[in-house]
Order: C-alpha cells, then sequence, then structure tokens
C-alpha cells in the first residue's frame, strides 16, 4: 500500500466512524425531543387516537422526527456496507448520550441501577466496533481481514469489492 | 397498570423494530455500498435504488409500526428507560435475526456484547 493508499485508508476509516458518529447522535438526540414534546401534549390513549397527530404538531416532536429522519438516513449508509450485528453495537454510544440528555436537559431522574444498566449496554457492545463491519461476503480492505474473503455471493447484484481503489 | 403498559409497549415496539431492521438491512445489503454507488451514478441513482427495493418499504412499515408504539410509550414513561429497554431487547432479537435470516456471522465477540446488553436490560427493569 503506497502513500495514497494509505491516505485512501484514512479517508474511507474515517468516513466510516462519520457516519458512525452520525447514527448515534441523531438517535440519541432524536428520541428526547420526542419525549419532551409528547409530555406537553399530555397521555395519548388507545380511544383518542386523533390526538397522536396532533402531537405531530408540536414543535418539539416536529424536530425530533426530522432528526430521525437524519438517523434513518446515516443508518441506511451504515447498512449498506457493514453488518446489522455491526451498526447496533457500534452506534450503541448513543445509550450514554441519552442518559445525560434524560438527566441533565429533560431533568428525568436516573437512577444508579439504570446508570449500571446503560454502562453495561455500552461497555458490552462498544467491544464489536473493533472487529470486522462485514461478515457474510468479501471483506472490504480496509476491515481486519479475519474471514477469509469468497464471492460466494458475487450474483446478488450488490458489488462486494466495494473500496476499489481509484488512485 | 402504568408499567404494564410502558412495557407492552416496548414489547411492541422491540419486535417490529427487529422485523424493520432485518428487512432495511437486507435491502441496503441488495443496494449495495451507497458511497461507491454515489460515487459511480449520482445521488439520484442510489435513492431510486434503494426506493424502488420492495424489502425497503417493507421494512419502513414496520419500523412506522415501531415509531407509533414509541410515541405511546413516551406519553406513558422516562425516555431514559424506554429507549435503552427497547434498543437493547431489539439488539438480541437482531443478533439471532440476523444470524438466521441475514446469515451474519455472529461471532463469540458479539455474542459476549449481547449478554452485557441483557444483564444491561435487567438492570434497567429494575
Amino acid at each position: 500500500m503506497g502513500h495514497a493508499g494509505t491516505l485512501y485508508w484514512l479517508y474511507v476509516t474515517f468516513r466510516k466512524y462519520l457516519v458512525l458518529a452520525g447514527v448515534a447522535v441523531f438517535a440519541a438526540t432524536g428520541d428526547p425531543m420526542l419525549s419532551y414534546g409528547m409530555k406537553q401534549t399530555g397521555t395519548v390513549s388507545l380511544h383518542h387516537l386523533s390526538s397522536l397527530f396532533a402531537a405531530v404538531l408540536n414543535p418539539w416532536v416536529a424536530v425530533g422526527i426530522v432528526l430521525l429522519l437524519a438517523f434513518f438516513a446515516s443508518y441506511m449508509n451504515a447498512l449498506s456496507w457493514a453488518d446489522l450485528t455491526y451498526v447496533l453495537p457500534a452506534t450503541s454510544i448513543s445509550y450514554v448520550l441519552l442518559a445525560l440528555i434524560a438527566r441533565f436537559a429533560l431533568h428525568e431522574q436516573v437512577s444508579w441501577r439504570r446508570w449500571l444498566g446503560i454502562a453495561l449496554i455500552s461497555g458490552g457492545v462498544g467491544i464489536v466496533a473493533g472487529g470486522p463491519a462485514r461478515t457474510e461476503r468479501a471483506q472490504a480492505r480496509n476491515e481486519h481481514l479475519e474471514y477469509p474473503p469468497f464471492a460466494k455471493n458475487a450474483k446478488d447484484g450488490a458489488p462486494s469489492a466495494s473500496y476499489e481503489v481509484e488512485l | 397498570m402504568r408499567h404494564l403498559y410502558t412495557w407492552g409497549a416496548i414489547l411492541v415496539m422491540s419486535l417490529a423494530s427487529v422485523v424493520g431492521d432485518v428487512l432495511l438491512a437486507r435491502a441496503m445489503k441488495q443496494v449495495g455500498d451507497v458511497h461507491a454507488l454515489l460515487r459511480r451514478s449520482g445521488l439520484w441513482i442510489v435513492i431510486g435504488r434503494v426506493l424502488s427495493n420492495p424489502n425497503f418499504f417493507l421494512g419502513v412499515t414496520a419500523m412506522a409500526a415501531a415509531f407509533f408504539s414509541l410515541l405511546f410509550a413516551l406519553s406513558w414513561g422516562d425516555v431514559s428507560l424506554i429507549a435503552p429497554a427497547a434498543a437493547s431487547l431489539t439488539f438480541i432479537g437482531n443478533a439471532l435475526a440476523a444470524k438466521i435470516f441475514l446469515h451474519e456471522k455472529v461471532d463469540s465477540r458479539r455474542w459476549i456484547a449481547a449478554m452485557l446488553v441483557a444483564t444491561g436490560v435487567a438492570l434497567l427493569a429494575g
């Protein structure tokens, strides 16, 4: 791998973690916005489903929905080059962000048990992020080669060698 | 009763999320790496490919069901309980579903993570 190859690897790695960070941040900020808005609109009852649609008009709920759409776009992006069982744990840092937002912005009571649970979740799933992103077909060039590349699914229509170096 | 409603909504939400996640993951695997596709064909081709994938639409429908159960749950309970609890249950369900339906290699590293998450969920429920 020459100089240009190293630069390209850095670019792809940076882009990978940028997309994963986007998934985490948008997920963590979207839900509290919805929560805050829903607390303003009051309890949604099964007998008054129309109140659910009225809730969408609340500005906090509306911003929350926009953030969740941004989450969705980055999530789809990540799923196009990584496994589902990689993307979900790798973006688990959102639980920590969520707990901090719930505690300091929404002033909800977060008990030590819940803090421990959140720590276990993010710690446990965080170890996955360093592993290979894709396992069911040929590894992308920037991944650890823990699984031998194979071309079994080459006819799926999806390009398996995604990171053809064009430099 | 409120707790029962909250946990009921969490369960419905998790189930809908697993179905949605697996369908969306399958759709995006069929579409292929969007960065490579973006460089080759441009944004509109990428959007067109994603939107014309039937798995994508089924997945979005399941996600919409999950989203409305989230709205119900949030009006009954705290976000710091609901969001991690539902997401963690979804994570465990996804590990199983990804292995069965997407043929992902869920190795020991990923299973250990799943067990730690399960412990975390038990703590969240307390």
